[in-house]
């Protein structure tokens, strides 16, 4: 399989404080990894660098068949590049209806005029009611965001995900306040999209990372501390310590 | 499937309208936006019911200075629809609006004396011996124009006053390439909230204290006057001409609100509301922000200067002292009073707050004796207007226009929290267990 993403030797540190340490970090084409690590350990920071919120100190981001830096690229760039992120917390626009907020993130050109001469046409509409369908907000399709529950913002913003198409798919900690039944309509969702693209996912739940049945990087004080399968990291000495013995 | 949610998108209909996206999604644009047919037709109505009220057209029970101040509200109310496009849609604050207002003003202003002193000049030669060369003519309006100023040359940037075609290209070109290099600069550096505010003022600010200077070549704190009159219909009475523009003005504010409602009812406003919600996850969604925001403050900064083309020629002076940063902040608050991110929030707003103020200014509002002291109301109305700002912002966020959602609301009971049928009810109840 073909590298789809590269980080080497990346460093970041917030006034003095190192929240990424030298660290490096490869993605496949069409490949599930979950990371986990303790509070703390980097994981939202390395998403922030690989989607341009935050700019190293040092190292290099390589994305893509050429290879291309992400570290020149604006958000909106890397976004278009086919980079796209699902956020901590849920992040819809709670004050526009469901099929609004999957109509923008619609894979269509960005542009500004592009946007103010957009009108859906039957197939748009068609793809937004079958994202709807994925993540079980039929019913929900013309109410706000707003209204929705917690667990089903983290699905509306799953299905932006996917109408944005992208090729990596970067996940922050999808499963938070979900129920168990949700939890695994998710962990499906995840498996499914990882088909066609790269995905990311970041969790804390062991059991959640053990459903997703792929290869897993512990991170620690912002440097991968070990990497393998689940029961590979799972039995590793420093793993136990900074994180499962906790 | 498909007929199920058709029947949804209309029966969850917001009857607001302007809000967007729960309105149905098919048939012509005014059929989906009520709103803007009703607006449109209550302004065809009132411009109708003026006219036929004037002296000029009609029967004379309003005086012309009346209708020249209800043709100046108009056009405030469509600055005020401009604000809130730039405001309550895309969550920048700008207090620099006015100063593109009153720049669309100076352009139609600098052509408005310069063709009415031409005709003053040439008939004033026009007794000599021999035909005056264009050079004396020039002369001859320089030196009326700008004899208050101790000059008698015109400065560069009348170069084009002598064409009504160009002054009018003017009205929209100067608001618009000032705000197009002005916020190339501001979002490039992601410039944003108060520091946004602070600059914008202070653009209005400069502008303002530059056009007070003799030397800028704009008469300095004389401004621009005399522009009621139309050059070449000297002999045609204002209670005529004040008409004219209510027109002119009535329909410059029904196409600016048809186009902010156009603007705001797609993809475009969409996008535009996501960015004043949260404009770092919009860039992640891969919409360039900043180019969004420029093309949003360019097109509004057109429209403020349109307003004030329109607007000045009624007032009949313009100066340094209306481009003043007050001015903008006022126009802010219009909007907060009227119900920002609604259009017609802005247009209540505009028309209630600065014809109230036209009242209470004017002095025909009666002073309240409390005894010990009296109100006189000239000194009291900004007062009055700074606690009314607080008190909507504190009290009433969705301002005037926020009453139109009591009425909706009470057709329509509130559904949040309802559920959302037998599956995720079930698991809603899952939920609340854990
Ligand atoms: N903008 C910032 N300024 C200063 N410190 C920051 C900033 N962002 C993150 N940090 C610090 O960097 C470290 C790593 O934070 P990060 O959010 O990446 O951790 P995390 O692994 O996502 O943790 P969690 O599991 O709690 O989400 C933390 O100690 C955090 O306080
Ligand atoms: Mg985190």
């Amino acid at each position: 399989m073909t590298t789809l993403l590269e980080v080497s030797g990346v460093s970041v540190s917030f006034d003095g404080f190192k929240a990424i340490n030298n660290l490096s970090f490869q993605v496949a084409e069409r490949e599930l990894r979950a990371v986990i690590g303790p509070n703390g350990a980097g994981k939202t920071t390395f998403m922030d660098i690989i989607t341009g919120k935050t700019r190293p100190d040092q190292g290099h981001v390589r994305y893509g068949d050429k290879g291309a830096s992400l570290l020149s690229m604006s958000e909106s760039r890397i976004a278009q590049a086919g980079v796209g992120r699902k956020f901590q917390r849920p992040t819809v626009f709670e004050d526009q209806s469901v099929a609004d907020n999957l109509m923008m993130a619609l894979k269509r050109d960005r542009g500004p005029f592009a946007v103010l001469f957009f009108r859906p046409s039957a197939a748009d509409r068609a793809r937004v009611e079958e994202l709807a369908d994925e993540i079980g907000l039929t019913p929900a399709l013309h109410r706000k965001a707003g209204e929705l529950s917690h667990g089903q913002k983290q699905w509306l913003e799953i299905g932006m995900l996917l109408a944005q198409e992208p090729r990596l798919l970067l996940v922050d900690e999808p499963a938070a306040g979900m129920t168990p039944a949700e939890r695994e309509h998710t962990t499906d969702l995840l498996k499914e999209a990882a088909r066609t693209r790269a995905v990311v996912v970041v969790e804390h739940d062991m059991e959640f990372v053990r459903r997703l049945e792929c290869k897993v990087t512990v991170l620690h004080e912002g440097s991968v501390l070990a990497e393998g399968s689940i029961d590979h990291v799972t039995r590793n000495e420093k793993v136990i310590e900074v994180y499962l013995g906790r | 499937m498909p007929a199920d949610t058709t029947a949804r998108s209309s029966s969850w209909r917001n009857s607001s309208g302007d809000s967007g996206g729960i309105t149905p999604r098919s048939g012509p644009f005014l059929l989906r936006h009520p709103s803007v047919m009703v607006f449109i037709a209550l302004l065809a109505l009132f411009t109708l019911g003026v006219t036929i009220l004037s002296e000029g057209f009609g029967i004379g029970a309003i005086s012309t200075s009346f209708v020249k101040t209800l043709g100046k509200t108009l056009c405030l109310c469509l600055v005020a629809l401009a604000m809130d496009l730039v405001w309550g849609y895309c969550g920048i604050l700008s207090l620099g609006h006015m100063a593109f207002f009153g720049l669309g003003g100076y352009a139609i202003g600098m052509w408005l004396m310069y063709a009415r002193t031409e005709i003053i000049v040439v008939e004033s030669l026009a007794a000599a011996e021999l035909p005056p060369t264009p050079q004396e003519i020039s002369d001859g309006i320089a030196a009326q124009i700008f004899g208050v100023v101790g000059a008698s040359e015109f400065p560069p940037v009348w170069a084009f006053a002598h064409s009504l075609p160009l002054q009018l290209a003017a009205v929209v070109l100067v608001p618009g390439l000032l705000a197009l290099v002005f916020g190339w600069l501001a979002f490039r550096s992601r410039v944003t909230g108060v520091y946004l505010s602070i600059l914008t003022q202070a653009m209005t600010l400069a502008l303002s204290l530059y056009l007070f200077q003799n030397d800028s070549g704009l008469r300095g704190n004389n401004g621009l006057s005399g522009l009621q009159n139309l050059p070449g219909l000297g002999d045609m009475p204002q209670s005529v001409v004040s008409i004219w523009f209510l027109w002119a003005s009535a329909l410059a504010l029904g196409a600016g609100y048809l186009l902010c409602a156009w603007i705001v009812s797609g993809k475009f406003g969409s996008v535009i509301r996501a960015i004043r919600d949260d404009e770092a996850r919009v860039r992640f969604l891969g919409y360039p922000v900043e180019a969004f925001k420029l093309a949003v403050f360019t097109v509004t900064a057109v429209i403020a200067g349109i307003a004030g083309a329109l607007y000045y020629p009624q007032a009949g002076i313009i100066n340094p002292a209306e481009i003043a940063p007050i001015a903008s902040i006022y126009l802010a608050v219009w909007v907060a009073i009227g119900g920002r991110g609604r259009l017609y929030g802005a247009v209540i707003g505009a028309a209630f707050v600065s014809l109230l103020s036209t009242w209470f200014t004017g002095g025909q509002a009666p002073d309240v004796n409390l005894g010990f002291y009296r109100i006189h109301w000239v000194d009291w109305w900004t007062v009055l207007l700074g606690l009314s700002f607080v008190a909507v912002t504190l009290f009433a966020p969705r301002g005037i226009g926020g009453l139109v959602d009591l009425i909706a609301e009470r057709r329509h009971p509130d559904r949040h929290g309802a559920d959302l049928g037998p599956d995720q009810g079930a698991l809603r109840e899952k939920e609340a267990d854990q």
